[in-house]
């Protein structure tokens, strides 16, 4: 890991490049549909994973009802494409301002709520949203879900192949990172760190914890609700089944195998886990072990996950500097 | 410039403070001196709107901040610097100061800056360690992090609460250094301290706190000659 890091500072513009060469490239490399379905999978979960670590890695709350944001995002873009007939872009803003919306008020009657009971209204929500999803057959066919959402089209050009939702939705992808990095160097996220760190202190330095914990939940809804969108409009068909407790689950899965409170880290999990998945996919119902075994190894051999805790962003950049000094610092919390 | 009137304060059933009054003036140094237990966190703690009145007033200038919110509180440049240094572990040193200059909601950038900058010259001990986690930090350096962190919203009045707690003796020296260094700038502090001696050494003014109520007051000098808070806290 050490050395990983290591060759990452002294190579830094060199890993960027290449890295950026392959993701850009990576469809005329692998033009085959059946790969690009899984690449494209791929992307959706590191939007996903990114938008949980909101909460889970930078202010500190576990959340575990992931799939319920995903759902309202999901049904919000069904519905108002093919009920309304809404076109593209439309449709993603109001469904990712809807879900950016319930994110903001679940942050009121959770706000006294600290750990597990925290993540049990989380999952409470969660369940609320499907169930709704599933019995209000009215308006969501229930069981059935909803058929044929229309192909995306942006200014008269319509996604046609899954190297088509790639490229838009890698590029969704690095508009919602960069917006996550520029919310962290904020007071904004200052204000998130501190509260995650030592709530009783942050509101001791006079930090409104209630206002700075709904705008975290704000975006986070909002990051996962753009997810469960592209999802809607790519798979073209969304049922209350996609959106179970455990679909949520593979979310944090993810998030914690890569590393919480970095921007790394999700992507890795994302990354790694969807393609486990998909690789196992022959041994149909029995990958759930390996997939179990893979996040429990995980929390037994690196708890910090792949990125690490220690290497919050907001660290990294500092860390970066004594590093080439040779007196880079290994840090423990413990006061 | 601060007025506390018959505050009292209660944890359930268990009444912590029994009506209180005190008044710090501007630019002194009031100490609160008592043993354990006998309320004095509990009255900071009031005073900054972490934990609910029962009943009494407090003033700020003159005017009622009584059942303010913290931040609400921080706003009118009240700093508080809880027990227990509480500084964030995993941020940096410089992470931590500015997560203090966020009770300042209008600040900007450069202002922030120069802050910063004034709190390294107050201490140069964390320019140095600037880039370094908050939890590595010894136990002084700590405490000083956290007085840095809460004078980052260039506070009027400062409330210390056990800033000498657990540090060695030359460091408690150097904090009691430091709270002159900061009434020199012109603020005010509020201290609380077992270290009774020093504080009351360094005190324009002094209350003696006894299971929540006030038993005693007078200038620093007065309480250090009184036979009563030579017996009990001064050992002596």
């Amino acid at each position: 890991m050490a050395k990983c890091k290591a060759f990452y500072q002294r190579y830094k513009r060199l890993v960027w490049a290449a890295a950026a060469a392959a993701v850009l490239a990576f469809p005329l490399l692998f033009p085959q549909e059946s790969v690009m379905t899984i690449a494209v999978r791929v992307l959706i979960y590191m939007i996903l994973a990114s938008g949980l670590n909101i909460a889970n890695g930078y202010i500190g709350l576990f959340n575990i009802g992931s799939a319920g944001f995903m759902c309202i995002g999901a049904y919000a873009a069904a519905l108002l494409s093919t009920r309304l007939g809404m076109s593209f872009v439309p449709t993603l803003l109001l469904s990712v301002a809807l879900t950016a919306g319930v994110g903001a008020l679940l942050a009121f009657p959770t706000s006294r709520f600290a750990g597990f009971y925290f993540s049990i209204t989380t999952m409470g929500f969660s369940e609320i949203v499907r169930l709704t999803a599933l019995n209000w057959v009215s308006l969501t066919r229930g069981s059935n879900g909803i058929h044929s959402i229309p192909k995306p089209s942006i200014l008269g050009f319509t996604l046609q192949t899954s190297t088509h939702y790639y490229y838009m939705i890698l590029l969704i992808l690095l508009l919602v990172l960069f917006c996550i990095r520029r919310i962290l160097r904020s007071r904004v996220g200052r204000a998130w760190l501190s509260i995650r760190e030592n709530p009783d202190a942050a509101r001791s330095l006079g930090v409104p914890i209630t206002l700075y914990k709904s705008l975290n939940f704000m975006v986070m809804g909002l990051i996962l609700g753009l997810g469960g969108c592209l999802m809607a409009y790519y798979y073209r068909y969304i049922s209350p089944e996609m959106f179970q407790i455990d679909n949520g689950h593979q979310v944090l899965a993810m998030v914690n195998l890569g590393g919480l409170g970095s921007i790394a880290g999700p992507l890795m999990g994302a990354a790694i886990l969807s393609v486990c998945m998909e690789a196992l996919r022959t041994m149909a119902e029995y990958r759930m072990i390996v997939y179990a075994l893979i996040v429990l190894a995980m929390m037994w051999l690196r708890p910090q996950g792949i990125v690490g805790a220690t290497n919050t962003v907001m660290v990294q950049r500092r860390m970066a500097k004594p590093a080439k000094k040779g007196r880079q610092q290994k840090v423990r919390g413990g006061v | 410039m601060l007025k506390v009137t018959d505050m009292a304060v209660s944890y359930g059933q268990f009444q912590a403070l029994h009506g209180i009054s005190l008044a710090v003036k501007k630019n002194q140094i009031v100490s609160l001196i008592g043993a354990n237990g006998a309320g004095k966190s509990t009255t900071l703690m009031a005073i900054s709107g972490m934990v609910p009145k029962d009943s009494g007033e407090v003033l700020l200038d003159g005017e009622p901040i009584t059942d303010l919110k913290p931040h609400f509180i921080s706003r009118r440049r009240v700093a508080h610097v809880p027990e227990g240094r509480h500084v964030f572990p995993k941020l940096s040193v410089e992470d931590n100061l500015l997560t203090g200059a966020l009770a300042d909601t209008t600040i900007t950038k450069a202002v922030e800056r120069q802050r910063l900058e004034e709190m390294y010259a107050l201490f140069p001990r964390l320019k140095e360690r600037r880039r370094q986690n908050g939890g590595t930090l010894s136990g002084g350096e700590q405490q000083m992090l956290a007085i840095g962190r809460a004078m980052m919203s260039d506070p009027e009045l400062v409330m210390l609460d056990e800033p000498s707690m657990g540090l060695a003796p030359v460091l408690v020296e150097e904090i009691f250094a430091l709270i002159l260094r900061i009434k020199a700038s012109g603020k005010t502090v509020l201290l609380i301290e077992q270290n009774a001696i020093m504080a009351l050494q360094i005190a324009d003014y002094a209350y003696v706190l006894e299971l929540g109520n006030i038993t005693l007051q007078g200038t620093g000098r007065e309480l250090l000659g009184n036979e009563e808070v030579k017996r009990a806290y001064l050992g002596i």
